[in-house]
């Protein structure tokens, strides 16, 4: 069955926005030098949408990212995430944003290099307070659901890539959250761990996450629902949609 | 459950780096040894200076007879100012800020004899007073001299330890049988044999027999007139007026009441004899009078702030360990910017990440300090054993040094783990991710 027809098939029932950005600008300094990123960007997403932002280098791709991903906020314009306007929100609630709402998918994976596979799905969970013994059931499940219920114990090292990256998705679906996140999943991984990471996407789409993938690989671009382009800080216009 | 998080990271940290943490701790641990052994020794050299001064007596004033230096009612300066044991009598009835007060009469050069050995001392000549003034204290099984005593002229008398060693422990040939150090538990236990030896024994004092009521415990005593107590034959003064008939004692003593000070019983006593002797109550050189109390004041404020001084060097070694710890902090923070960015990019809040670097701080501290205290108290513990009490007194930790110690580690952790732990926890998610 190709990727077309899968989507074609299995199409969820989009409902509302649940990323609204408009006008968002983002601009760095250092010293005396100012670089815009971000030079007003509308983006939108809606629930359950399984969606690909594509991009050059420096076409602000990573900006996009940490801004709808809640680790950066906009120098101006307006980003409601979930009827939230995310500008007004301080430190604190942020971080139960982050802790709730997103969850972040790393090219690097981004694990606790002295934790367990276990300790490491745990981690949102005990910022979210959740007691012991529902941790360890909601722990026990993510990790059968990405196919490592027998690398409970082991810690990264003792992991290949993909095994490594499937431990954070795990981690990032710890609190159930509307969206993931995921920045170049795949780019450390071979193409068959890739491939399966990719399947996964599609298993957690499928079961109503919104998906936001980072990526410059039009493979797997292609094979979300829609593909949104950056160029140089803004919205690339010429051909949306591959 | 998130402290506990913390403490579980401390020490997976701790395998990781075992050197570096034992160093850091190390800081803590020899600061905090420093202070406790310092404030230790402080105090025992403090407490023991003051002891040695009790040794003379609490609260207590001498008097000698003086020359006045100012004119009074129309006599001039320059007279010689002296008082009789009647004048005394008169004071104890008179002064109301004194408890006790007793004259002494002092003869040098009295040959005391016992069978073949033959010491020449001090013989001084007192009320019964006198002992509980001057710290005289009998050892066991005998006793000071007593009302009888002076009533009846009886011929008794009080020795000090060393005459007593010297007199009773054969020591004739070796001008004192005993070679244990002053102070020392054997040397009480050796005088209390001597002691047990003389009780009822004969001495004869300048060919006059008298009876030994009673031999002096062993004390400390650091200043002194007219000789050490140790060495003195104390005879009641009536039975050394009918030897020697002295008209004028040498001195006399004054304890003040526990609620007045000798300052005030000194003016009491000035203006009492003044009005007899006719002279100015203010006249500073009319009697000559020592008051005791101001020394012990003196010593325990001297070396209250030698303590001080001491304990400061201590603290000033516990701010280097502090400082090493904050610096540690800071490399620990440089090491684990990225663990940070991961943690707040899963829902980490700044609170946490402060909480995280602090406990981790007072973990270093505290287990620094609390192996440094035990440390050093094991030391404080051990030292009675070596016997330098007379030099240096007897090291003690009080619960003073223990809540100083304390209170001091936890601000000195406090202050090391606040700096790397703000900075910590204002890091933004996207700069401790090292994301752009």
């Amino acid at each position: 069955m190709s990727n077309e027809m899968l989507l074609a098939a299995q199409k969820p029932v989009l409902t509302d926005n649940v990323i609204s950005m408009n006008n968002v600008r983002k601009a760095y300094t250092t010293g005396k030098v100012t670089f815009e990123a971000l030079k007003g960007v509308d983006f939108h997403a809606r629930r359950g949408e399984f969606l690909a932002i594509v991009g050059p280098s420096g076409s602000g791709k990573s900006t996009m990212m940490n801004i709808i991903g809640c680790l950066d906020i906009p120098t101006s314009g307006d980003y409601v995430l979930d009827d939230q306007v995310v500008n007004k929100l301080n430190s604190n609630q942020l971080a139960d944003i982050r802790n709730r709402k997103i969850g972040f998918v790393f090219q690097a994976f981004n694990l606790l290099p002295y934790a367990t596979a276990y300790e490491n799905v745990e981690v949102p969970l005990l910022f979210a307070r959740v007691n012991a013994r529902q941790r360890k059931e909601r722990i026990m499940a993510l990790l059968s659901r990405v196919g490592l219920a027998d690398k409970v114990a082991n810690k990264p090292t003792e992991m290949s890539g993909g095994e490594m990256q499937r431990v954070a998705i795990a981690r990032a679906l710890a609190n159930e959250p509307d969206i993931i996140l995921a920045d170049e999943p795949t780019g450390n991984l071979d193409t068959k761990s890739g491939g399966g990471i990719v399947q996964l996407f599609h298993e957690l789409w499928q079961s109503g996450k919104t998906i936001i993938i980072i990526t410059h690989d039009m493979n797997i671009a292609r094979q979300s629902g829609r593909v949104f382009k950056l160029k140089d800080g803004l919205v690339d216009t010429n051909g949306n949609g591959i | 459950m998130l402290p506990l998080h913390t403490v579980k990271q401390f020490f997976t940290d701790m395998r990781r780096q075992k050197l570096r943490t034992a160093m850091t701790t190390f800081g803590i641990f020899w600061g905090t040894c420093s202070i406790v052994l310092l404030f230790a020794f402080g105090q025992g050299l403090r407490e023991s200076q003051v002891e040695s001064q009790k040794g003379l007596g609490e609260n207590i004033g001498i008097f000698w007879p003086g020359i006045t230096s100012k004119d009074h009612k129309g006599l001039p300066r320059g007279r010689q100012v002296q008082f009789t044991e009647d004048d005394i009598r008169m004071v104890k009835t008179k002064a109301l800020t004194i408890e006790r007060i007793s004259p002494e009469f002092s003869k040098w050069n009295v040959s005391l004899k016992v069978g073949r050995t033959n010491m020449v001392q001090n013989v001084i000549g007192i009320w019964p007073e006198f002992g509980e003034m001057r710290n005289l204290i009998p050892t066991e099984g005998s006793r000071f001299i007593n009302e009888q005593d002076l009533d009846q002229r009886r011929r008794v008398v009080f020795i000090g330890d060393q005459l007593a060693d010297q007199l009773f422990n054969n020591s004739a040939l070796t001008g004192g049988g005993n070679s244990s150090p002053q102070g020392s538990e054997k040397y009480q236990l050796e005088i209390q044999k001597v002691a047990d030896r003389a009780i009822g024994q004969q001495v004869l004092v300048n060919g006059v027999p008298f009876t030994v009521i009673g031999v002096m415990k062993p004390k400390k005593q650091d200043s002194s007139y007219n000789g050490r107590d140790a060495r003195k034959a104390y005879i009641p003064a009536s039975t050394f007026n009918t030897m020697y008939s002295r008209r004028y004692p040498n001195n006399f003593v004054v304890q003040a009441k526990p609620t007045e000070t000798i300052k005030k019983s000194k003016e009491e006593i000035l203006s009492i004899l003044g009005a007899k002797y006719r002279f100015d109550p203010t006249d500073r050189e009319a009697l000559a009078v020592w008051d005791v109390s101001e020394g012990i004041e003196f010593m325990n404020s001297f070396f209250g702030a030698f303590q001080m001084f001491l304990v400061g060097i201590g603290v000033a070694t516990l701010i280097t360990g502090g400082i090493g710890v904050s610096n540690i902090m800071n490399v620990v923070l440089e090491e684990r910017t990225k663990e940070i960015g991961i943690k707040m990019a899963l829902g980490a809040r700044k609170s946490y990440i402060l909480v995280q670097f602090i406990v981790e701080t007072l973990m270093i501290t505290g287990i620094g300090g609390l192996f440094g205290f035990l440390f050093a108290f094991g030391i404080v513990s051990i030292f009675p054993a070596l016997q330098l009490e007379d030099y240096i007194g007897v090291p003690r930790v009080d619960i003073f040094g223990g809540i100083l110690v304390t209170v001091l580690l936890g601000v000195i952790g406090l202050i090391a783990g606040i700096f790397p732990a703000r900075r910590a926890a204002n890091l933004q998610p996207v700069q401790a991710l090292k994301l752009f």
